[in-house]
């Protein structure tokens, strides 16, 4: 890597326009590459794929990479609002729970009332983003760690949606309404699929895209991007040049509440019914691909794109296991070792790009 | 920051007015024509009368995680049969066997004059049991425990065993012609669910797989599904192990492509509906309604008559019973009241 810069040195200076002073050599093209905080799990998801792809035949269809794909979205779109958070410097652990919350809100409200279903997601997307809201600001208000403040969350959130399911309902999970005004619209919007090439692809799929890029964009290209890594990197300095912390670390609550409603209204809809008892642990799950996707822990770096492959990684580990047909006995195990395998790859490519 | 402050929220109430219009025109303008709770027929309780004996205290305490259908019609059972004998039903549950043990504890510390409990880990439950009987508090096990209940110096049980369940499953499978048949459990390490696909292993003819999905994460649930179809094509019945997971499977076996028919433990009313259809073969139902009314009504009856079920020597079987096409209609009606 060294004999690269070495010529330059030697080379006259400003000589002509391919000429560089050694001083400011630009690193070599790859290594530039390999810093970036999303290449790692790019290589991670690929020695991923490409075992899978070797050890289980039936891994190896279209139709099997629809599946592997869907399981990725829905645990994708959460991961990227997640990821911003912790980029911001926060997490939020009720995002398993806050996904059930809004499914059930949605099919309380339309079924109880018998209303168009459309309210109870509008409702539903209502009360998510208060939720976030509410958990931002109870943060910003206290001052107290994220960590305490959406524990309590979690802890009352799967309170309430036991028991206003059971108050409401008579019974623990909710009742189908699947026959009920709005729901074909609203099964096309969050859970119909499309085929390509043969291959039924599920709708989420593209929504997870979708938000990729829309996430992508705003962190790179707009002042609100700039805030967010302002406010994860350092919350003072980030105040004293004006940037508004609270509303950041608000509004990125928010915007978990956001994803987490549409998660739910996918689930919902996929399955009509929902069970008030899901959604525990998921909000790990979310966690773990945003920081396997290179989203630092302690906030101030990070990527959308990251995220994206990380939960790509999830949904191919989680279901190549079933593909290779292994002993299920040690699902769980493998799951963690692949998991913890992927992001030390991920760790190690990233220092030994960063090094020199 | 005072200063514009004021003018600032008057501002900030202008989106809450039209959005609160809007909610208004939504209600008044988007009824649902059809389904929803103005469909639903109004249905009553089961109820029977009302006993005139003494009010007493009868504690249900079950390892039931939150959440689960199941549970919730084994306390609809035992609800009826309290109000029925005119009992105080106090219900508290713990899926983890330390926490369950002491809330029996409790119950014996409240002097109640029953205890109705489930023996998922019976040896974690054995010490404070012998406290309950020493107390003079006469003890009925239900639901899980068909094993270990006389051991523990309990008087009666009502329950099914997951295991002659599995094994009435095997023998169904092999009646309906499977040949390759893949069990789902939804609960990694929960010693029912085991028990239950060792069960239909022991007396299916055919080839039994054992899978593992993450019960807590529908999507998932039906990607792993669809993963395994796909993984074997050769799988015809997928068996799973609670209502929920199967009307899953169904759209798994669609996504996978697969020709594999669907067969299920326990009901739920979304679940009879499937039977109707076809979507679902069969269910074996082990009555939960029927566990947790016998239990708290078996209390009554010992402590105003000194009866006891099976004689103090035999368990009460509540299952399994079979619900398919044939008699999915007679069970439809009370599935949708959430008690079958």
């Amino acid at each position: 890597m060294s004999d690269q810069a070495a010529p330059a040195v030697s080379a006259p200076p400003a000589s002509g326009p391919g000429a560089r002073d050694g001083r400011t050599a630009r690193r070599p093209l790859a290594l530039r590459l390999l810093a970036r905080p999303e290449v790692g799990v790019l290589l991670g998801a690929v020695a991923v794929f490409v075992f899978f792809f070797a050890m289980a035949p039936a891994f190896r269809s279209g139709s099997a990479m629809a599946t592997v794909l869907y399981q990725s979205s829905t645990i994708g779109i959460m991961a990227l609002p997640v990821a911003l958070l912790m980029i911001g410097g926060e997490f939020d652990l009720s995002a398993g729970v806050g996904v059930i919350t809004s499914a059930l809100t949605a099919s309380m409200v339309s079924f109880q009332l018998t209303m168009n279903v459309w309210v109870g997601v509008l409702v539903a997307l209502v009360l998510s983003l208060a939720i976030g809201a509410f958990n931002g600001w109870m943060m910003v208000r206290t001052g107290l760690p994220s960590f305490l403040v959406t524990l309590g969350t979690f802890l009352g959130l799967q309170g309430i949606n036991l028991a206003v399911t059971k108050l409401v309902t008579g019974n623990v999970a909710t009742d189908d309404i699947s026959d009920m005004d709005g729901f074909t619209q609203a099964k096309a919007l969050f859970s119909s699929s499309f085929t390509v090439g043969g291959v039924q692809f599920k709708v989420t799929v593209l929504w997870w895209l979708l938000f990729a890029a829309l996430a992508t964009w705003v962190l790179l290209r707009t002042r609100y991007g700039n805030w967010i890594f302002a406010v994860g990197g350092n919350k003072d300095s980030a105040r004293a040049v004006g940037v508004p912390v609270k509303f950041t670390k608000i509004s990125l609550f928010m915007l978990v509440g956001f994803g987490a409603w549409f998660v739910g209204m996918h689930q919902l809809f996929a399955f009509n019914t929902v069970q008030s008892g899901e959604g525990v642990g998921q909000e790990l799950i979310y966690i773990a691909a945003a920081v396997i996707g290179g989203c630092l822990l302690t906030g101030g770096h990070g990527s959308a794109i990251g995220p994206v492959f990380g939960a790509f990684m999830f949904g191919m580990v989680s279901q190549g296991i079933v593909y290779a047909g292994w002993n299920p006995d040690w699902f769980k195990a493998f799951l963690g070792v692949m998991l913890i395998g992927a992001t030390l790859i991920n760790l190690w490519v990233q220092k030994s790009a960063t090094r020199r | 920051m005072d200063r514009t402050f004021h003018p600032r929220r008057s501002r900030r109430l202008v989106p809450l007015v039209a959005l609160a219009a809007a909610s208004a025109l939504l209600v008044a303008g988007c009824s649902s024509s059809s389904g929803g709770k103005k469909s639903e027929e109004s249905s009553s309780g089961a109820a029977a009368g009302k006993a005139d004996t003494p009010r007493m205290t009868v504690a249900m305490v079950t390892h039931q995680g939150s959440g689960d259908t199941f549970w919730d019609i084994v306390r609809k059972g035992a609800e009826a049969a309290a109000a029925k004998d005119n009992i105080k039903l106090v219900y508290s549950n713990d899926p983890s066997a330390g926490n369950q043990a002491n809330l029996v504890q409790n119950a014996i510390d409240q002097k109640v004059d029953g205890i109705a409990v489930t023996l998922a880990k019976p040896d974690a439950m054995k010490e404070v049991l012998g406290k309950a009987t020493a107390a003079g508090i006469p003890v009925v096990g239900l639901n899980s425990g068909v094993d270990d209940w006389k051991k523990l110096g309990l008087m009666e049980f009502f329950g099914q065993e997951e295991g002659v369940a599995g094994e009435a499953f095997g023998k169904k499978l092999d009646e309906v012609g499977a040949k390759n048949v893949v069990c789902v459990i939804h609960e990694q390490g929960n010693i029912g669910l085991t028990q239950r696909c060792d069960g239909v292993k022991k007396t299916f003819g055919g080839k039994t797989q054992t899978l593992y999905v993450n019960g807590t994460d529908m999507p998932s649930v039906k990607s792993t599904v669809t993963a395994k179809l796909k993984q074997d094509s050769s799988i015809d019945y997928v068996v799973t192990l609670g209502a929920p997971f199967a009307m899953t499977a169904v759209q798994s076996v669609a996504d996978a492509g697969s020709k594999a028919k669907i067969a299920t433990f326990d009901l739920n009313k979304e679940l009879t509906g499937a039977i109707k259809k076809g979507d679902i073969q069969f269910a074996v139902d082990q009555q939960p309604y029927l566990q947790g009314y016998l239990a708290v009504d078996s209390l009554w009856l010992y402590k105003n008559n000194g009866n006891y079920s099976g004689g103090g020597e035999q368990p009460v079987l509540t299952g399994p019973a079979f619900v398919d096409k044939s008699n999915v209609d007679s069970v439809a009606a009370f599935a949708a009241k959430g008690t079958r």
